[in-house]
């Protein structure tokens, strides 16, 4: 087979949204996976006999309007609802606290207000944020005209928060969210929630520099996000819609094709070479692999100049956070807890001493005594990921470092034991309920999801990788030095989540390219 | 990659070169000055005695402290190939290539020489050290890079005598290498690896040897010579040399790209003159696309050799469009009166369009006579480089002198 307009690298969710919108404009568009498997990191597989679970990412939560409505998801199977489900900060005492949109229940008449205030402000400079994520960056050091008025758009949507916001905006982006806590919430669960959401999949602390960012860079992609309905099937039925709705525009989808490289000839791609020695030409290559793995291995540091291979070596990609997938035999209980609470997720973020005491051991190659955890048990809406009665907790487990001291072979069960030993003030009964659990740490959730380095972002969201800065210059466009090379991962802007902007934003500038 | 081992020029500042005691005997001027972290002689008697004896007879400069590394491995040639300009596939085993390399935005890092000794070993010589550049430049090639030089004393043996000197100190056949290439001989019980190469533009070879070798190698080349006007240079004389041989110099005649704060001031081997060891039909080389981006719109400003009317050197004298001097429009970088042109030369860094052959310019000279400063603005022309090219420097057999 010969011939295409563009070979998409990878079928994650990005992969698959980048080649449905190729696909509806147009062009002939093959997406080559290396698993039997679609979706990437967006799949539900099973981890015990009888049990299945969302593999790597388990929420999805950043889902955009228009990616809904440009791929017609509906008619492939979504359904949405309107509010997304509520949080519970786990308390040992059992006074847990509850958020749902601005409102804090569980906590002192001051800190609801504080948290509406919050929530409400916040959610202002998400707004005025988001147009961000869905924008092809500027290019850095040009004064062409495009790059300029994208930079001012960017500048006119945060002077029109006003005057006051711009300025609370100016003010606190450049904080950690430790301080911003501690000015803003008297209830240590309260501070600890939405520090914890700042840090979530970081490869950092509540006290770190930049961590105000990341809490303001997930909100913007939450604002105005679909929410979803029915999540049955987990979040591999995301990814499937969007596979079918890449089929129906026409896309070619392959699974078991591992791509071995990049083929470039007279300094411009001109295909993929797969494993097995298939030959596949397009006038453009699209990869959904991480930055290092896309350029290092695939296209190859001899088809690009050292300054810039320096630059993708150092993109920091190493991931903190890990997966615990633990079958249980019955339906968990959480003390002091509703069941209709475990329609939502469970947080264990106490405070922000917690979270920054949680991160403290990764400094030094080792794991949290403590984790702070994300608990969805998606078996209470979607009961067919278990047998009847039985029930599945998927968990984000923070943190575990990539490298761990004495290797993770020996550490792996004494970390298990850790995660399970901090549940088990919260839910007493859990551990006699356990008939498997399966741990993924950064290093499985490399070997398995193909992401160099196991970060679920492919890369850390700081200052100096974002936006215009993100993977690095000169690839920051979506483009790579590399002519007909494009990235459309999760390592290109505006980064990971389930969102599909990185896929729709490099469709843009792929079809760009090409006019 | 290898680990990095430190050189030890960094341990210890103004480390003595292995010949050192007896550079200390020959000098004396006492001019010593500091040469990447090696002590060496910048004048043992006077810069005409010694600028003479590489023109009219033979002379011998230390050059180990030249940064020299040793690059193998299955990939080293692709390596080197996408680390210069030049197309290192076509440089044959026991030759010697020129070459420059540039950063991604296509500007020069530094020059220097590739010595091939086999398919998969290459010595690069180079004025500065850049293992840093080095290593990361190795990212994804089975390449092995080593900074050796410590472990390489050399001496570069140049002028019309020098050949004859090498014969005489019982270099059997020196005189059938042909320019770039190298060859191995013995001196006495010294094993030497001699390259037909230098930095005068005239005849003359580069010794390479261990350091234990150092000072019977020259011992024995300065009894050998002493019928042959031999005599120890420094590097002020050398300097000389090499602008009527028109060979640029890194902080000189140009600022190495990794070294420069403004952004304006780093330079691209087009704007150096060096077209002809750009080769952008090879396969992707560091800086290639900036450069053939560069070669479309034509480089801005050019190096160039000037012919400046009267006596007076123009050192680093500003260059203008008119006698009044208006608009500025380059600077000389190197200069000096030719003593064995007779002429009046400098390299010179001009603005489009001045650069062209044949244009002329103003150079602005200032002088210093028993403490009264005086003004000249002198005419110079935009001409051919090298200034100096005797037909010596390429002849194989070389006469003999």
């Amino acid at each position: 087979m010969s011939g295409y307009d563009a070979i998409i690298v990878g079928g994650g969710h990005n992969g698959l949204v980048c080649a449905a919108y190729l696909a509806k404009a147009g062009q002939r568009v093959v997406v080559l996976e290396a698993s039997d498997q679609l979706g990437g990191a967006a799949i539900t597989r099973p981890f015990a006999p009888g049990f299945r679970v969302s593999a790597c990412a388990h929420r999805v939560h950043m889902l955009p309007r228009t990616l809904v409505r440009d791929l017609g998801l509906a008619r492939h199977g979504l359904a949405f609802a309107k509010v997304p489900a509520p949080t519970s900060v786990l308390c040992a005492d059992g006074g847990h606290v509850t958020i749902a949109g601005t409102q804090a229940s569980g906590v002192s008449a001051a800190d609801v207000a504080a948290y509406k205030k919050f929530a409400e402000i916040w959610s202002r400079f998400a707004a005025h944020l988001r147009p961000v994520l869905e924008m092809v960056p500027p290019r850095l050091g040009t004064l062409a005209w495009p790059d300029l008025t994208k930079l001012l758009r960017v500048g006119l949507q945060v002077r029109s928060l006003g005057r006051g916001e711009m300025r609370e905006l100016l003010r606190v982006i450049g904080m950690n969210v430790y301080d911003l806590v501690e000015e803003t919430f008297a209830s240590k669960l309260l501070q600890g929630a939405v520090a914890f959401d700042a840090v979530l999949g970081a490869n950092f602390g509540p006290r770190s520099p930049g961590s105000a960012l990341t809490l303001l860079y997930r909100l913007a992609a939450e604002h105005d996000a679909a929410v979803l309905a029915d999540t049955s099937g987990g979040v591999g039925a995301v990814t499937a819609a969007i596979a079918a709705a890449a089929r129906s525009f026409g896309a070619e989808l392959r699974t078991g094709a591992f791509v071995e490289k990049i083929v470039v000839q007279g300094d411009r791609a001109t295909g993929v070479r797969l494993r097995g020695g298939e030959d596949i030409t397009a006038a453009s290559v699209i990869s959904n692999a991480s930055p290092r793995t896309t350029l290092l291995d695939l296209v190859g540091a001899a088809h690009l100049d050292t300054g810039f291979v320096r630059r993708i070596s150092h993109f920091r990609s190493a991931g903190l956070a890990a997966k615990l997938h633990l079958a249980l035999s019955g339906p968990p209980a959480f003390a002091g807890l509703a069941e209709a609470a475990l329609r939502g997720r469970l947080i264990v973020a106490p405070s922000p001493d917690y979270l920054e005491r949680a991160f403290n051991p990764t400094k030094y190659d080792g794991f949290s005594a403590q984790p702070a955890l994300e608990i969805l048990c998606p078996t209470m809406t979607d009961p067919s990921l278990a047998p009847a009665g039985k029930h599945v907790l998927s968990l984000v487990v923070q943190y575990a470092p990539y490298t761990l001291r004495g290797g993770w072979e020996a550490g792996r069960q004494a970390f298990i034991e850790r995660i399970i030993a901090t549940l088990e003030p919260y839910a007493p009964g859990l551990r006699g309920q356990i008939e498997a659990a399966e741990l993924l740490t950064p290093l499985d959730i490399e070997r398995e999801f193909r992401i160099a380095g196991g970060h679920w972002h492919h890369g850390e969201l700081t200052f100096d990788q974002i936006f215009m800065l993100r993977p690095v210059p000169g690839a920051s466009q979506y483009h790579t030095p590399v002519p007909g090379v494009f990235l459309c991962g999760a390592g290109a802007h505006p980064g990971g989540g389930v969102t599909g902007w990185a896929g729709h934003n490099a469709a843009h500038a792929v079809l760009k390219a090409a006019a | 990659m290898d680990t990095v081992t430190v050189p030890e020029a960094f341990r210890k500042p103004f480390l003595p070169t292995p010949f050192h005691a007896r550079a200390r005997a020959a000098c004396m001027t006492d001019q010593f000055i500091g040469w990447s972290g090696y002590s060496t002689v910048d004048v043992f008697t006077t810069v005409e005695q010694e600028y003479f004896a590489i023109r009219n007879s033979c002379s011998v400069y230390d050059l180990t402290p030249m940064i020299k590394y040793r690059i193998t491995g299955a990939e080293a040639e692709l390596y080197l190939n996408r680390l210069v300009t030049r197309d290192i596939s076509k440089l044959k085993t026991n030759r010697v290539a020129y070459a420059v390399w540039c950063n991604d935005s296509g500007h020069v890092i530094d020059d220097g020489t590739i010595f091939r000794f086999a398919a998969d070993e290459f010595l690069l010589c180079t004025a500065e050290r850049q293992l840093n550049w080095l290593l990361d430049s190795a990212i994804g090639f089975a390449v092995h890079i080593q900074d050796v030089t410590d472990d390489i004393a050399a001496l570069s043996v140049q002028g019309p005598t020098s050949c004859s000197v090498l014969k005489k100190a019982g270099l059997d056949g020196v005189e059938r290498l042909k320019p770039f290439e190298i060859g191995r001989f013995t001196l006495g019980d010294v094993k030497l690896t001699v390259s037909r190469t230098g930095f005068t533009g005239d005849l003359g070879y580069e010794l390479w040897m261990t350091p234990d070798a150092a000072e019977y190698a020259w011992d024995t080349l300065m009894a050998a010579g002493r019928s042959r006007g031999i005599r120890p240079i420094g590097s002020q004389a050398l300097n000389m040399a090499r602008i009527e041989a028109g060979f640029i110099m890194p902080h000189l005649d140009f600022v190495s790209a990794e070294a420069t704060v403004h952004l304006e001031r780093d330079r691209s081997p087009y704007e150096l003159g060096l077209d002809w060891v750009v080769d952008l039909r090879k396969s992707h080389f560091n800086g290639r696309r900036a450069l053939v981006k560069e070669q479309q719109a034509g480089p801005r400003r050019k190096l160039v050799g000037l012919d400046i009317a009267g006596q007076k050197p123009a050192g680093k004298s500003l260059l203008y469009a008119q006698k009044s001097c208006r608009k500025e429009v380059g600077a000389i970088s190197s200069g000096l009166w030719s003593p064995t042109c007779k002429r009046n030369i400098a390299l010179a860094m001009l603005d489009m369009p001045y650069f062209k052959l044949g244009s002329e310019v103003w150079a602005e000279i200032y002088m210093c006579r028993e403490l009264v400063w005086e003004r000249r603005v002198v005419k110079a022309v935009v001409v051919e480089k090298p200034f100096f090219q005797p037909e010596r420097r390429k002849l194989t057999p070389p006469a003999d002198r």
